[in-house]
């Protein structure tokens, strides 16, 4: 049980305690967390049994499984202009960019060494570095063909541009693919033709609004297919703004009407140093406020997810973390035959089911005590939170490679994003140009709830109008964040703290140079 | 008459590889190459070169 014991640095604590028995709920419950371990209410249970442990499909298992991309599939057939297939850096984070590719045989041996390391694994994604399904998607399915039969436990999906999907629709549902991405920017060639300079397809290189047709039609023809042999479709926009910020109101229409189960708008990553055409062009990403009004706008068609984290197509681990450093092609070389046991994720996946059915009745009591004693009007806030998995606020600020924001107020506190930083303590000491850096990517937020803060950081926020709080340390997010709105609420009415509504925060594109410690 | 690759652009990614209808090319010491016996341009076959239509990085050229 050696490997169970390890994820206390999921949890903060010390061995797997069992969950605590939550209070009954005072009145009312909160429509998306009413009901039990089933699910959510709003979902079909047979859904709700796909997504429950997928790390990118459920908001909720993203704070407890973890993902894994194996890069067999370099090769692409199309060109998009936030991307440039000459570049890889191992200190980078962003799609499209691996250090290594790896041959079908390759990547089983990978996953299943990973698998033995980390029990929160429960899925392995083919996501290129190309596209999953260029070149016939040869690699791509050998790699499953094999894996289906090694480990069984594990989740298969793969995620594409779209253009080669209606042929492979039969392969992908015969190898018990569930999960499919499809990454559309457009339902109108006009935009198209701005962010796809070619594609190839029928032997041919198409350019221009020939291109975008195609991929189009591709696109909307895959995602109708996929969805009416009930495999889960996810659909990612990248927002690149002045292009199709506000398009994607109607591509969110389009593919919610034609049966798409998430919609995850991203934020276009884009800078000079990596080559792009829109890098090269000066085209700017939105700002944090911006990436949420159009989301806040397709609120409503196709669920909206927005913890996505546009992780590398050799990403291993949590998202919003890196293991892959721990398990290169040298090291799984070195470690010989590496068996399938799946024993240590199948307790894991046991003890969230648990964990999982007390918390939906003590969100819903803090809610409730919210709703009664601030009102329903209050306007809600955002709170940054250091948190390294397992829902709970759980990580040192200083160590934060990212905060997760939460939206809280008398509707609930709910999970909207998360903003990636440098790491403010290195070594020990602090560094005042990172700390700047994390007061921009938080600047909107409200409140910043840490395990653990140092005295100056603390200051500096407070200065900004950022409030420290490291009281609820080791405790459930949301049931702090709701306490918290509580007496935030109270002080606002007391006119002792100031909102802060109408500030904006930055999102940060550039390379991530964080050394893992 | 024959294409052929240059080797400091490519990314190796094999998307050619994958196209060419005469398999002539190939992974030879971690880069692809064309073996000019094999390859006809496509002529006869397709419109253009597929492994020039196909390239990212635009390195499939004419020997």
């Amino acid at each position: 049980m050696s490997n169970v014991v390890s994820l206390d640095s999921i949890f903060g604590l010390g061995q797997l305690a069992p969950p605590e028995v939550a209070p009954a709920a005072a009145s009312g419950c909160s429509s998306s967390s009413c009901g039990s371990s089933d699910g959510p209410a709003d979902m079909d249970p047979a859904v709700w049994d796909k997504v429950k442990n997928h790390p990118c499909y459920s908001e909720e298992a993203h704070h407890y499984f973890a993902r894994m991309h194996v890069a067999v599939a370099p090769a692409c057939n199309i060109q998009c202009n936030y991307c440039n297939r000459k570049y890889d850096c191992s200190n980078e984070s962003r799609p499209g960019v691996v250090s290594e590719k790896l041959t079908p045989d390759q990547a089983i041996k990978k996953i299943l060494a990973v698998a033995q390391e980390i029990p929160q694994l429960s899925v392995i994604g083919i996501a290129g570095p190309g596209d999953s399904l260029a070149a016939a998607g040869k690699n791509t399915f050998a790699t499953f063909e094999h894996l289906q039969k090694k480990a069984p436990d594990l989740k298969l999906c793969l995620s594409t541009n779209g253009l080669a999907l209606p042929e492979h629709v039969d392969t992908i549902a015969q190898y018990n693919i569930d999960h499919v991405t499809i990454t559309i920017n457009m339902v109108d060639p006009e935009v198209g033709a701005q962010i796809y300079p070619w594609i190839f397809h029928k032997h041919k290189r198409w350019t221009g609004l020939d291109a975008a047709k195609i991929l189009h039609e591709q696109q909307m023809l895959g995602l109708e297919m996929l969805t009416a042999r009930g495999i889960l479709v996810k659909v990612n926009s990248v927002m690149i703004p002045g292009v199709n910020d506000e398009h994607l109101l109607e591509v969110n229409k389009a593919v919610k009407s034609r049966g798409a189960f998430l919609h995850n708008i991203m934020p276009l990553i884009s800078d000079p140093a990596h080559g792009t055409y829109f890098g090269l062009n000066g085209q700017r990403g939105p700002t944090a406020q911006e990436l949420k009004v159009v989301q806040d706008a397709c609120e409503g068609g196709a669920k909206l997810m927005r913890h996505c984290r546009q992780c590398r197509a050799d990403a291993v681990g949590l998202l919003g973390e890196d293991r892959g450093d721990e398990f290169t092609a040298d090291k799984i070389e070195a470690m010989g035959v590496v068996a399938y046991d799946d024993e240590a994720r199948r307790t894991y996946r046991e003890h969230v089911e648990a964990e999982r059915a007390g918390r939906n009745a003590s969100k819903a009591a803090a809610q409730a005590e919210v709703q009664e004693t601030v009102g329903v009007e209050a306007e809600p806030i955002l709170i940054a939170v250091a948190t390294k998995g397992g829902e709970r606020i759980n990580e040192h600020f200083g160590h934060a490679r990212e905060f997760q924001i939460y939206e809280v107020g008398p509707g609930g506190a709910k999970f909207v994003g998360h903003r990636r930083v440098d790491q403010y303590c290195e070594g020990g000491s602090g560094d005042v140009d990172t700390l700047d850096g994390v007061l921009a990517a938080i600047n909107d937020c409200t409140a910043v709830f840490v395990a653990k803060i140092g005295g100056c950081p603390s200051k500096s926020l407070a200065d900004a109008g950022i409030e420290p709080v490291d009281r609820f340390a080791f405790d459930y997010i949301e049931e702090s964040a709701l306490a918290y709105f509580k007496d935030y609420a109270e002080r606002l009415g007391q006119g002792v703290v100031r909102s802060r509504a109408g500030q904006d925060a930055v999102i940060r594109t550039g390379a991530l140079t964080a050394r893992r410690a | 008459m024959a294409y052929k690759i240059k080797s400091a652009e490519c990314t190796v990614c094999g998307a050619c590889e994958a196209e060419c209808p005469n398999i002539a090319i190939s992974l030879k010491k971690g880069t692809y190459v064309i073996d000019p016996a094999k390859c006809t341009e496509c002529q006869g076959q397709f419109d253009s070169p597929q492994c020039a239509a196909v390239c990212p990085a635009d390195c499939c050229v004419p020997a």
